[in-house]
């Protein structure tokens, strides 16, 4: 099978570790070998997080390669920008199309506008999905459901069966939260395929 | 079956189904998960200790008496446990005892990236290094049988990549089977084993020595230390997570894979040299296997090279392996695969330098009770030396002139800890001035009192800290009768590592409730009459009963208690609101580091899904503007 990398970016408490959990599900029910790493300890503290993912027939390294990552799914715009370089070339990234501030005295640097976060995006991937996530998800009655809104749009770009992405979802999700996850997960791949950001993204 | 399983959570099975009996540790990046998962399987017994002394001590009562023992910490934990771990090298164990180190190279979450490899051999006890999951299960139990057979203490050495990586284990059958455990034992008493007076250490060390004698042995034959063929122009020597990287980036070279590193097999390095052109050795941090290597007598004629190619400094990647061997040139960039050949050239090929990004360094979260206490002190530390630029962007606005002038006059040195409250350090909060390790803090600032220095000193330290290694401070501070100012942070938890139960608590690692130790009671029988507790929220108190204590000719101690906001996750019915044309635009409110405060417009703004309604800021405002709102009635 041809493996596949993934690189995760955004701000602690976005639900980053959810999602790479549940990239691993669907990898791992696939028939794939599957191996992720991210950094503890800081995830609840608004700091950047990263997490990697890797589905290939034999995985070594948990991380991903600087450069090699097939996919970007950042959760917040600025977070994408930052882990950019781990893309590659022909690689696409998934973003989150919302903007969490950074600390309001420290920021000597601004935080970048759309315009100059979209020509970083393009710049460096073959194809950049904004995807408006957080409004997706609040249009669903609940934010926190952006994250599955991501990977449903994601799931458009990948030759994995839906009924592989959705069994993920179920399992991994809290029971009482499954119906939610299922429908916010529906409703990022018909904004993808509705914007056209489908196959063969990655074939 | 097959199931995806963390590093840490890999151990804990492994140790559950090896028949593990009691664990116990202290919570330390990236060790934690290991306990955390132990305690959720029925019929052990699990504990937080006080600290990593403790937890081992613990550990080596429960070996003593018959149980399967695990005792878990992070690299810096073993240095608290030192002592211990050397007695028990001496005495040896009646049932296995596993001593987990979870090392941190890159220092992610750490103040110091050392190598605990060296504990094995300073402590002469054999050292086991799992790569992923898979090898976190196995050898848990290997380690156990090791312990057992040998009568020795393990050393079970992760880092943090294999600690918080996920990958697949292979736990067989669906239906696992742990072994039920042996009947009651009782004490085997052995005093010339278990009393280490001199005169029955110095028999132990000999049995210690015949023992690593055995253990070498034993590291030359076992399948922990593995050779896979390949092209063998190239053989490389690797162990820990440094293995993985080896055969994503050579997946051509020869490999001899350490997973028992000490004692070192010396016959199958040198069975394994004499058969390659190059010996190339992989390993994150100090060339520990490569000095074995190098002190070899009879090593035979072949080009070594280890740490002249990778750095001893910081955590490795497959792309700084690559990297390196590209640089290093000659054969062994010639074994460099042709997808690293092709992400390194991405990397490069970048089309354009990104423009300096804003930087998102962990922040207090908002509600964070710690956030009032670090604002009082940066009104009474050093100024910052941007401050005292002539015209500095911080120091225009009247608020910050204000406090700047405070500052010359005080000049308050803060004495810190560990724990999330160290991130009272960042700027703008900016008041810390030391943290070292562990319970540090309070030494720290007697020591500067006893030496005279100028400037009045405070300790800050939190309840989980304090616990560990802050309360012998505390008793230096009465027995030499400074009049230190000691502040703890009291959240009722550990929560830097997840909010993991403490001594104050009240709770067990899995959650139950437990007899908890009563801080203000403790800090008043040590000794201290001025104990003061402070709701950690009230700036204004804060700041009275510091400036107070602070004066005072005796010790005080100022408990600030607030729960950790993540543990109350509060749900207010108020939020905070900034009231525009009152607003003057001092930034005031700004220095409290509060995630849910912004700049728009030339205003401050409150982001009312962050805000806890915890109403620091309202307090600090010096105009008055911002207020307090109903949740749902006002709105950003």
């Amino acid at each position: 099978m041809k493996a596949i990398d993934f690189v995760l970016a955004g701000v602690g408490g976005q639900g980053i570790l959810l999602s790479s959990d549940i990239l691993c599900l669907v990898g791992m029910i696939a028939g794939y070998d599957v191996k992720k790493t991210d950094v503890h300890g800081m995830a609840q503290r608004g700091g950047s997080v990263i997490s990697h993912v890797r589905l290939a027939d034999h995985v070594y390294s948990p991380m991903v390669p600087v450069g090699e990552a097939d996919v970007l799914l950042a959760f917040e715009k600025l977070e994408a920008c930052r882990w950019l370089h781990y893309l590659r070339g022909d690689g696409v990234a998934v973003v989150n199309d919302e903007a969490i501030p950074t600390l309001a005295l420290e920021s000597r640097v601004p935080y970048p506008d759309d315009a100059t976060i979209l020509n970083l995006l393009r710049a460096r991937a073959r194809r950049v999905d904004l995807l408006p996530a957080g409004t997706l998800a609040a249009q669903l009655g609940n934010v926190r459901v952006a994250n599955v809104i991501l990977l449903g749009a994601l799931s458009c770009s990948l030759d994995i069966p839906i009924t592989v992405w959705q069994r993920a979802v179920a399992e991994r999700v809290p029971a009482r939260a499954r119906e939610l996850n299922l429908r916010a997960f529906e409703l990022g791949r018909a904004e993808a395929i509705r914007r056209g950001e489908t196959l063969p993204a990655l074939l | 079956m097959k199931r995806l399983l963390l590093g840490n959570e890999a151990l804990a099975l492994g140790a559950y189904m090896a028949g593990v009996r009691v664990a116990t540790g202290y919570p330390g990046t990236p060790s934690t998960e290991i306990l955390e998962h132990f305690a959720r399987y029925p019929g052990v017994y699990a504990e937080w200790s006080p600290n990593e002394k403790v937890a081992l001590e613990v550990g080596i009562g429960a070996c003593l008496a018959g149980a399967r023992t695990i005792v878990t910490m992070k690299h810096v934990g073993l240095n608290v446990a030192a002592d211990p771990f050397f007695a028990v090298a001496y005495t040896g164990v009646e049932a296995g005892l596993v001593v987990i180190s979870a090392d941190d190279p890159g220092m992610h979450s750490s103040q110091g990236e050392q190598d605990n490899r060296n504990y094995a051999k300073f402590a002469k006890v054999p050292l086991l290094e799992p790569s992923d999951s898979q090898e976190c299960y196995d050898m848990m139990r290997v380690g156990l049988e090791i312990s057992e057979r040998f009568d020795t203490p393990v050393l079970l050495r992760t880092t943090g990549r294999v600690s918080h990586a996920q990958s697949l284990v292979d736990v067989g059958a669906e239906q696992m089977q742990r072994p039920s455990p042996p009947p009651r034992q009782a004490f085997p008493r052995d005093p010339a084993k278990y009393v280490l007076l001199p005169v029955n250490a110095r028999q132990r060390r000999q049995a210690m020595a015949a023992r690593l004698r055995d253990l070498q042995e034993y590291a030359e034959t076992t399948p922990l230390n593995a050779i896979l063929w390949g092209d063998r122009r190239l053989g490389i020597v690797t162990d820990s997570i440094a293995y993985q990287y080896a055969r994503e980036v050579f997946p051509q070279a020869s490999f001899l894979k350490l997973g028992m590193a000490y004692p070192f097999p010396r016959r199958r390095l040198i069975e394994f040299a004499r058969q390659v052109e190059t010996l190339l050795i992989i390993e994150e941090l100090d060339p520990f296997i490569e000095e074995h290597i190098r002190a070899l007598p009879d090593l035979p004629p072949v080009r070594v090279l280890g740490k002249e190619v990778f750095p001893e400094i910081g955590e490795f990647s497959p792309e700084l392996v690559a990297e390196c061997a590209l640089k290093f040139g000659s054969l062994v960039a010639d074994f460099v695969s042709p997808a690293l050949r092709e992400a390194l050239a991405n990397r490069q090929a970048s089309p354009e330098p990104a423009p300096a990004l804003p930087g998102r360094p962990p922040v207090l979260c908002p509600g964070c009770g710690h956030r009032a206490t670090f604002y009082t002190l940066r009104q009474l530390t050093f100024p910052d030396p941007l401050e005292e630029e002539p015209e500095p962007t911080a120091a225009r606005s009247p608020y910050r002139r204000a406090s700047l002038d405070r500052r010359r006059q005080y000049g308050l040195v803060v004495a810190g800890d560990i724990g999330c409250y160290t991130l009272g350090a960042l700027q703008p909060l900016f008041a810390m001035d030391t943290c070292g390790c562990m319970g540090a803090s309070i030494g720290y600032a007697l020591g500067m009192e006893k030496a005279g220095m100028k400037n009045k000193a405070v300790a800050v330290i939190g309840d989980s800290t304090f616990y560990h290694s802050g309360i012998t401070g505390l008793v230096d501070v009465i027995t030499s009768g400074a009049a230190t100012t000691v502040i703890i942070l009291d959240n009722g938890t550990t929560a830097m590592t997840g909010g993991n139960a403490n001594p104050g608590s009240g709770t067990t690692v899995d959650g139950r409730p437990a007899p908890r130790v009563d801080l203000e009671t403790l800090c008043r029988g040590l000794g201290v009459e001025d104990v003061q507790v402070i709701g950690g929220f009230d700036a204004e108190r804060i700041e009275r009963e510091l400036a107070r204590a602070l004066q005072s000719p005796a010790p005080s101690v100022l408990i600030v208690r607030e729960p950790c906001v993540l543990k109350a996750n509060p749900k207010s019915p108020f939020v905070s609101w900034v009231e525009a044309e009152k607003c003057v635009a001092c930034w005031a409110c700004l220095a409290t580091a509060c995630p849910a405060l912004i700049r728009r417009e030339g205003k401050v703004a409150v982001l009312p899904d962050k805000c806890t309604d915890c109403q620091v800021c309202n307090q600090i405002c010096p105009h008055d503007a911002i207020v307090r709102v109903e949740r749902d009635g006002g709105g950003a």
